[in-house]
């Protein structure tokens, strides 16, 4: 198999909403294991942009390119197989209310697996997910009895479940406590260690920025303003950057 | 007059939106692979967890027609007539009316608000992002669970109703069991059972679709949850009396009344 060189890559990316134009010609590049923060002010755009490479928004123009395939000329079945390479972290977890947690992560397994393949191997495969995430207690309980962090990490666990080759975290610490939100960013670089998984993070908590990027892109009015290590966009002395880190 | 064009402008979208929503439904339907397993347990939720309260609302509806008919007949000598006139009025029109109403209310809403809370949640994208369809999975299953189940909870309120109305009948009067159902079904044909039951099925179908269109297209966080349920409720008892009246129409065209 060719070698990817970019895990993803978006090209001169547009999007309105209405009047208001969210994405405008943006453009960036993840590369194979490498962890790419967006950070924004809210309304940015961040999540926009992240539900365009999964396809759960459909841009007005530009290319996306996901593992080396154009996500617009994909077909449903295309897309699907795809999306089992993509993992998402839903800013909100999006766990199935109505489900147990070990009934959540079957989930994703139903579309991806053949029945055989469940039966055989789906109970150790939600174990090991929810040992990665250090809940394996949990596998029998409902949503609804866990706490924020818990549910954050069973919402981490499910899309660890299919193994993906890229990991699409939308606000992964927001609404968490600065305790259980370092634990998180402590669990998303234990994840990207084990999984080998490339990811972009969308985020403006500057602590779980720091401990877990790469790189850093800026989105400001739509565009990619900057692209750099957070340590070096620090120095930057562009007053747009500054009023993140001041 | 600007208000008002406002209002039908948005009323005329709105039905728009649900025939496209209705048309979507059946080019999913028609493709393969549909969740079976989601089906059923719809069929349970939909059909099993609201069959008490049918079967008691069709119980009372019997009793309590009879009762409040005795006294009109009684006053043109046409008693005799009571168990004909409850079983012909309660099989062509109040069970299954009564029935879909009690639908619209509890799975309507429930559908609506469910759908809904899934919808600001991002449940139904997470469960798009996994590779399943969210339309097949919860409309489709929902849809057909409620256009199977509405004409059972209908057939059997009929059911109910009409032994409500043997016990409404000895309350005052003294009428065998068996009379009462040779007087009953002596009244009743085909033409009161069949486009009773085929209009049930439409029922069933209108409050799937409804609920699900209002659930499924749910906006505003969880106020938005409140109205999707709400409205639900409201369109699709609207939607029951319309094809009610349609049925009504076509049955009398057929020459089945």
């Amino acid at each position: 198999m060719e070698k990817i060189k970019s895990i993803i890559e978006v090209k001169n990316l547009n999007k309105s909403f209405g009047s208001n134009h969210v994405l405008r010609d943006f453009s960036m590049e993840v590369v194979p294991g490498e962890s790419l923060v967006i950070l924004g002010k809210s309304g940015s755009g961040k999540s926009v942009l992240i539900k365009c490479i999964i396809n759960l928004i459909v841009p007005d123009s530009g290319e996306i390119y996901v593992l080396g395939q154009n996500i617009r000329e994909l077909d449903q079945d295309q897309m699907d197989k795809l999306r089992a390479e993509v993992g998402f972290l839903f800013q909100s977890n999006a766990l199935y209310d109505s489900m147990t947690v070990r009934q959540n992560l079957e989930f994703p397994l139903r579309r991806h697996w053949t029945k055989e393949m469940r039966d055989l191997n789906a109970q150790s495969a939600v174990k090991e997910a929810l040992e990665d995430v250090g809940l394996g207690h949990t596998i029998d309980m409902m949503p609804a009895e866990l706490s924020g962090g818990m549910r954050k990490r069973i919402a981490l666990a499910r899309t660890l479940i299919l193994k993906p080759k890229v990991i699409l975290y939308d606000e992964p610490t927001t609404g968490l406590d600065p305790i259980t939100a370092r634990e998180i960013s402590e669990l998303m670089l234990q994840v990207q260690e084990k999984y080998k998984a490339s990811s972009i993070i969308i985020s403006h908590d500057m602590n779980c920025i720091r401990m877990t990027s790469d790189r850093v892109i800026m989105l400001i009015d739509g565009r990619n303003y900057i692209s750099d290590t957070y340590e070096n966009l620090q120095n930057v002395p562009d007053p747009k950057v500054r009023e993140f880190f001041d | 007059m600007i208000h008002l064009i406002k209002i039908d402008s948005e009323f005329l979208r709105e039905v728009g939106e649900i025939a496209r929503f209705t048309g979507r439904f059946f080019s999913e339907v028609i493709k393969p692979k549909q969740e079976w397993e989601e089906f059923i347990n719809q069929c349970f939720w939909i059909g099993f967890k609201t069959l008490t309260l049918v079967g008691i609302t069709a119980f009372i509806m019997g009793l309590v027609m009879t009762i409040q008919s005795r006294p009109t007949l009684l006053e043109f000598g046409a008693v005799s007539m009571l168990p004909a006139m409850v079983s012909v009025s309660l099989v062509r029109e109040i069970a299954p009316v009564i029935t879909a109403l009690i639908c619209a209310g509890k799975i309507g809403s429930g559908i609506g608000a469910e759908l809904g809370s899934m919808r600001v949640t991002e449940q139904i994208d997470a469960m798009e992002v996994s590779g399943t369809n969210p339309f097949k999975y919860l409309v489709v299953s929902r849809v057909l669970a409620s256009t199977l189940m509405v004409p059972l909870l209908s057939s059997l309120a009929i059911a109910i109703s009409l032994y409500g109305g043997y016990l409404g009948v000895n309350i005052r009067g003294n009428v065998s069991w068996h009379l009462y159902w040779l007087q009953s079904f002596g009244a009743l044909g085909y033409g009161d059972f069949i486009p009773s039951l085929i209009k049930t099925f439409f029922f069933g179908f209108a409050i799937g679709i409804v609920g699900c269109y209002k659930g499924y297209n749910s906006k505003k966080g969880t106020e938005g949850v409140g109205r999707s349920a709400t409205s639900a409720v409201i369109v699709a008892s609207l939607v029951v009396f319309i094809i009610d009246l349609i049925a009504v129409q076509v049955t009398d065209l057929l020459g089945l009344t």
